[in-house]
């Protein structure tokens, strides 16, 4: 291990979060979540596990899933990212998957809950009309301890329907 | 009741925030100038402590202290955490310290914390601090513990017993003698950790001004964290204030005062300035609570019909290096033994083993899924003696509905007998059976096993005591701006308690639920309160909220009858307005009452009310209240890997009166999903010298979602007769019966094998293991 | 549970790769990172060097060229499960692939990654050495081959030196009609498999077996090829007893042992579990039934 006793290594990166460019100095090696939590203030990503399975950390990088703590934030230089606290439209509007957790019971506590709507926002927008088989099989890199997944499962059904109902008036 | 909110599935008022990543769990909370935690761990199962030398560590750039026991003594009263259960009597040896002082009896003990600028820092400065440990011999099974000349796992103690009693009412021997069948059972349980995603952590931060120590603790129990701060740093308790920010789950492992809260808090006071500590995960594998082992050596007689006789044995309980909170998940396990059946004699011996592993206390059902397991076993087991069908065995032995209420002469920790107020367990289950297709069910079992195919069908009841008192505090206040606003000591972890109480307050003032602001779990506006465990708090808070709520509605009415100089009996309220009948321009508003009932200086007060617009009650329930449930499972086995898959999940639910059936709904769905975790897949591991070997969450199983099932809920509502809003507890009811009827699902399935089960979990190995060993011996 | 401390490098190329590798003490690399970044936060590694190879945009790529398919070390999986040439060419990546952790992890994790990674139960090894792939080493004097058999040195250790980077792996596609099957058990959809078997059959002449390859993960330290197996069916017709037989010698392998499943369990698994991808990869259009 080297640094211990040295002053942190630093790098300056530029980060688009949720639509806004941020250009910071971050360690090296700090994870792209707690740079979001600590850094930005994103607070509404949540860190569950830190070694890449219970998914509460799941931001979209670029438009694709990834755990948060399996990235430095250096990393995600120059990339788009997209957290929770900007799934909602500028006016405050929720996207259809908040509108649908909330109405189908989907989360309790509510720690998991970030990761599972950035993840279900990635997989919504590559398969509009899911089977619950799907639904539950996009689901399993999310832990939920307080659930059971049923809501969340309905949820994301209705949200899928309510997306494609959307998208239906433009779509050719 | 007033209004229609209470049993109306309200939508959460929770949910907004959570939704939209604006709300604030402890690791949320950003003070300035705060530092940050980081724990050095015993890595040694049982240690002597011969030097801690923590240089290094102190001289590292962003490092500001390194508090050993030797730092932190002079602040402490004692080095001991307080016990919870006072009544309770266990070897003194397993009394909890706050820091250790020379031995460590488990590995993830606190040895020392490190405080630095980050976590980042704090964890490479953990790493260079020498801990001098002289290996001691140590214990991991807790049979072993028991065992003459086993290790100890404190080196002063005498031997390793904790604690031993005995369950126990009418009278064995006769019945056993007379017994038609006597069966024997050796059972092997484990349940794991709590594992909310979100694990423990508290901010605490010292004001030298007014010399008060606020701590934000992601708790299960506010009031019971301020106390032993209190005691332990020898405080007054106006100046120590305990606040739960959002949490992200217990489980029961929040449920107790950590050495971890205590360390933090003396750092803080330590410092002058905020300190944090976020529990990562493997922390919550190595020192969060858990509810682990217990071997059960019983034997059950029946009658030649299936009748139990009698259920009578031993059992040894894990209780880890310290006694955290008492042993009840070894008392309740006792309780739940005879759950809704007909047991007219029982014996049980239980001794509780320390070990050198982290100490056990209630995981969510707390005892209650270990104690049905063994009769729900026994059950199965008369059925296959007898060659009897297992939900007409359990038919035979359900007690009836005409003798309820019923009484059973086992103590529960308050002294009082088991007294089911309410309830018709036979119809519970009789309309799970129908449910689920009971009765065509052989014959599709049938048709599967001629195709290849091993389905089965499992059945399981249980009772579960909820409701524990002594109380909870509800306090009702509106103020001079008319907004409503509900305070209990009840603790919010997920459940989604405060939707609950905003419906049960908002419906004696025809309000909506999201007019009513609920605080739960600050120390600093409610000063008593017991907390969140054994699916209390909406029997308890519940029924002192709507206590309150309606004593501060009658004094809203009586006010606001003398300011608009009408009879009471006149007046309506809705919207937060009172008026008279049929002449709705003739109204004073919530705010105009609590107004006048502020007080106005040196006049009279309305009508000689008392001032303030607010009530506070401590409802105290006469009795403990008990749910009920029957679960009817449907499994595939595949004989080839050992997988099991459930295809089927059905639960009829007796939790009285249900507030809001979306809410309760979400509360047995998810212990359904715990319960299920705990018969197929959670599994805390250590080898022989008391190490963990499962520290990682790709190594302990939590079930996701394509394992587990769509459950299908039915209730069955019988009001509760002891407490005024006729509700039962609801928090654990799905998960105590699960791994019973998971199992029973399937020895069902594999009936042609003639595997029998007797331990929790039940892995595809095991399962391919069982097979093998059934064909052997067939 | 945060990252210990080291000094980040990104090279924007193989060559600077190479360079910085073969002149830094105790460096590792870092592609997809979804395991090394867990040992890193676990501190389970504690590199002096973090070298990042994901601004190698050379390393990214799939294509096929001569009959041969080439697959860049820093290509993400989830654009291998995507690939349409893939999909035509060598759906056993696919399938194999489907089973790979979850789609968050899947987004980073490369097939490099994977392969130096070499966890014995990973999916991507089996699948690669059943195709007979070629692993394609560059160091300070060059680049250098390696058939996938000799790539695990030891126990998840490739035959790497320090000084060296994965570049890329290429394999020749099985022709069109054969068929394929990867079949694993894990507790969980998503788990590292217990057992996996990666099976491909082309069809020979009058309903007989052409050629077979069958490779196993989570048995031994690196993937198994069961070439007694693979012998067994080749030139013979694949009725349900010659699968058994075939899947049959499986049932002496030497298998490891860990927390998730004692030897004899894994034993039991490789030879159910043959059997299935045997049956799953005939059943396939132009591979031929079991008769």
């Amino acid at each position: 291990m080297t640094g211990v006793g040295e002053l942190p290594e630093t790098r300056s990166v530029t980060l688009s979060v949720n639509g806004e460019r941020h250009e910071i100095d971050v360690e090296t090696r700090m994870t792209l979540a707690d740079c979001l939590r600590r850094k930005l203030g994103k607070t509404g990503t949540h860190l569950g596990c830190e070694h890449g399975v219970c998914g509460a950390c799941t931001v979209l990088v670029d438009g694709r899933s990834a755990r948060g703590c399996l990235m430095l934030a250096v990393q995600a230089n120059g990339a788009e990212i997209t957290t929770v606290e900007g799934l909602a439209s500028r006016g405050g509007e929720w996207h259809p998957l908040q509108q649908a957790f909330h109405e189908h019971h989907a989360l309790q506590c509510g720690f998991c809950t970030a990761g599972i709507l950035t993840s279900m926002v990635e997989f919504l927008g590559e398969n509009p009309d899911p089977t619950e088989d799907e639904v539950r099989e996009a689901l399993s890199g999310n832990i939920c301890r307080c659930t059971g997944y049923q809501g969340i499962v309905r949820a994301v059904l209705d949200a899928a329907g309510r997306l494609r109902a959307r998208n239906g008036a433009i779509a050719p | 009741m007033t209004g229609d909110l209470v049993g109306a599935p309200v939508h959460r008022l929770e949910d907004a925030a959570l939704l939209t990543g604006t709300a604030r769990f402890t690791d949320d909370i950003e003070l300035p100038g705060t530092v940050e935690a980081a724990f050095v761990r015993s890595p040694h199962p049982h240690a002597l402590i011969r030097s801690v030398d923590s240089t290094a560590a102190r001289n590292l750039a962003g490092v500001h202290a390194v508090f050993s026991h030797a730092d932190l003594a002079p602040l402490l009263t004692r080095n001991l955490i307080p016990p919870d259960n006072p009544t309770l009597k266990f070897a003194e040896s397993t009394r909890a310290v706050v820091l250790a002082k020379d031995e460590v009896c488990h590995v993830g003990e606190i040895v020392a914390i490190v405080l630095a600028d980050s976590r980042y820092v704090a964890e490479d400065a953990v790493a260079l601090v020498d801990v001098a440990y002289e290996v001691l011999p140590s214990v991991s099974d807790c049979r072993d513990a028991l065992a003459p000349g086993a290790a100890r796992v404190h080196r002063d103690a005498p031997d390793n017993v904790v604690a031993t009693f005995r369950a126990e009412y009418g009278d064995c021997g006769p019945a056993f003698a007379a017994a038609a069948h006597v069966l024997p059972l050796s059972l092997r349980q484990h349940r794991g950790g709590g594992h909310p995603i979100e694990g423990r952590g508290i901010v605490a931060r010292f004001d030298p001004a007014t010399e008060g120590l606020t701590v934000w603790s992601s708790t299960q129990g506010a009031h019971r964290v301020r106390d032993a701060l209190v005691v332990l740093y020898g405080l007054d308790e106006t100046r120590v204030r305990a606040i739960t920010p959002d949490v992200g789950g217990g489980f029961g492992s929040k449920h107790i005062v950590y050495p971890e809260e205590v360390v933090v808090a003396g750092a803080a006071l330590a410092l002058k300035r905020p300190v944090k500590w976020i529990e990562d995960r493997r922390e919550h594998f190595l020192a969060a609570i858990q509810e682990r082992d217990q071997y059960w050596d019983i034997e059950v007689a029946a009658d030649a019909d299936g009748r139990l006789l009698g259920l009578r044995g031993s059992m040894v309980h894990d209780q880890g290096a310290y006694t955290l909170l008492g042993f009840n998940v070894a008392h309740n396990a006792t309780l739940a033994v005879p759950g809704p059946y007909l047991l007219p004699n029982y014996r049980l011996d239980v001794t509780i083993a320390a070990t050198n592993r982290v100490g056990t206390i209630p995981v969510r059902g707390a005892g209650y899924p270990e104690g049905t397991f063994a009769m729900e076993r026994a059950m199965d087991a008369i059925a296959d003696e007898l060659g009897a069908d297992r939900a007409e065995i359990r038919r035979r032995n359900l007690i009836p509905a005409d003798r309820i209420p019923y009484e059973l002469p086992l103590k529960a920790r308050d002294g009082s007998t088991t007294h089911y107020e309410s309830g018709d367990f036979p119809a519970c289950m009789e309309k799970a059976l129908e449910s689920a297709g009971h009765d065509r069910f052989a014959e599709r079992q049938a048709a599967a096993r001629d195709a290849g195919r091993y389905i089965g069908m499992g059945v399981a009841n249980c009772t579960k005591i909820t409701g524990r008192g002594p109380f909870e505090t509800g306090i009702v206040r509106i103020g001079p701006s008319g907004r409503i606003t509900v305070h209990t000591g009840a603790m919010a972890m997920g459940q989604g308690i405060k939707t609950a109480y905003a419906q049960i307050c908002a419906d004696q003032f025809g309000v909506d639920p999201g007019a009513v602001k609920v605080i739960t779990g600050d120390t600093g506006t409610v000063p008593m309160g017991i907390g969140g465990f054994g699916s209390r708090q909406t029997v308890t808070a519940g029924s002192s909220i709507h206590l309150a709520s309606v004593e501060v509605r009658e004094k809203a009415l009586k006010t606001a009858a003398h300011m608009l100089e009408v009879s009471d009996r006149d007046l309506d309220l809705k919207d937060g307005t009172i008026s008279v009948a049929g002449v709705p321009d003739l109204s004073v508003s919530l705010a105009d009452v609590a107004k006048a009932l502020s007080g106005a200086i040196g006049y009279a007060r309305p009508k000689d009310m008392p001032p303030g617009l607010e009530a506070s009650v401590n409802f105290l329930p006469t009795g403990l209240t008990y749910g009920n449930s029957a679960h009817v499972v449907e499994v595939e086995v595949d004989v080839g890997t050992g997988g099991v898959r459930i295809t089927r999940y059905l639960v009829v639910n007796d939790s009285g009166r249900l507030i809001n059936p979306t809410i309760v709904e979400g509360q047995i769905v998810g212990g359904v999903a715990h319960g299920i975790g705990n018969a197929l897949f959670e599994w805390m591991g250590y080898d022989d010298a008391g190490q963990p070997v499962t520290t990682t969450f790709a190594e302990y199983l939590l079930p996701t979602a394509p394992v587990v099932p769509n459950v299908e809920i039915v209730h069955h509502e019988t009001p509760s007769t002891v407490n005024p809003l006729g509700v039962k507890g609801v928090g654990e009811a799905g998960v105590i019966p699960a791994a019973a009827a998971v199992m029973s699902a399937i020895e069902s399935a594999l009936a042609p094998f003639g595997v029998r089960i007797r331990e929790t979990p039940i892995s595809p190995p095991r399962l391919v293991e069982l097979i093998g060993e059934a064909k052997a011996g067939s | 549970m945060k990252p210990p401390p080291f000094r980040y490098h990104d090279p924007g190329t193989v060559d600077e790769a190479v360079a910085l590798v073969s002149s830094l003490d105790n460096a590792k690399l870092l592609a997809g990172g979804q395991s090394l970044m867990p040992m890193l936060n676990m501190r389970y590694v504690l590199p002096d060097h973090l070298i990042d190879l994901n601004r190698i945009t050379d390393l990214s790529y799939i294509e096929e060229s001569g009959g041969r398919v080439t697959i860049g070390a820093v290509t993400r999986q989830r654009d291998i499960e995507r690939s349409d040439l893939l999909r035509r060419r060598c759906p056993l990546l696919r399938k194999a692939l489907r089973q790979v952790g979850h789609p968050q992890t899947r987004n980073r994790g490369t097939i490099g990654g994977s392969l130096c990674h070499l966890d014995p139960s990973a999916e991507l090894p089996a699948a690669l050495a059943a195709l007979d792939a070629t692993v394609h080493v560059v160091g300070p004097n060059g680049a250098r081959d390696v058939p996938m058999a000799d790539f695990p040195a030891f126990y998840m250790t490739p035959a790497i030196e320090h000084d060296e980077i994965l570049g890329a792996v290429s394999f020749d596609p099985w022709p069109a009609g054969h068929g394929s099957a990867f079949v694993e058990f894990a507790r969980r959809p998503g788990d590292f498999a217990i057992v996996g078997v990666a099976a491909l059959l082309e069809p020979g002449p009058d309903g007989t077996v052409g050629r077979a390859a069958i490779a196993l993960a989570g048995v031994g330290p690196g993937p198994v090829r069961c070439a007694a197996a693979e012998e067994r069916l080749a030139g013979r017709a694949p009725d349900a007893d010659a699968i058994r037989a075939a899947a049959l010698t499986c049932a002496d392998i030497e298998a490891m042992e860990d927390i998730h499943a004692p030897s004899s369990y894994r034993r039991h698994l490789a030879v159910e579990l043959t059997s299935r991808a045997l049956h799953a990869a005939l059943a396939e259009p132009g591979a031929g039934s079991p008769k």
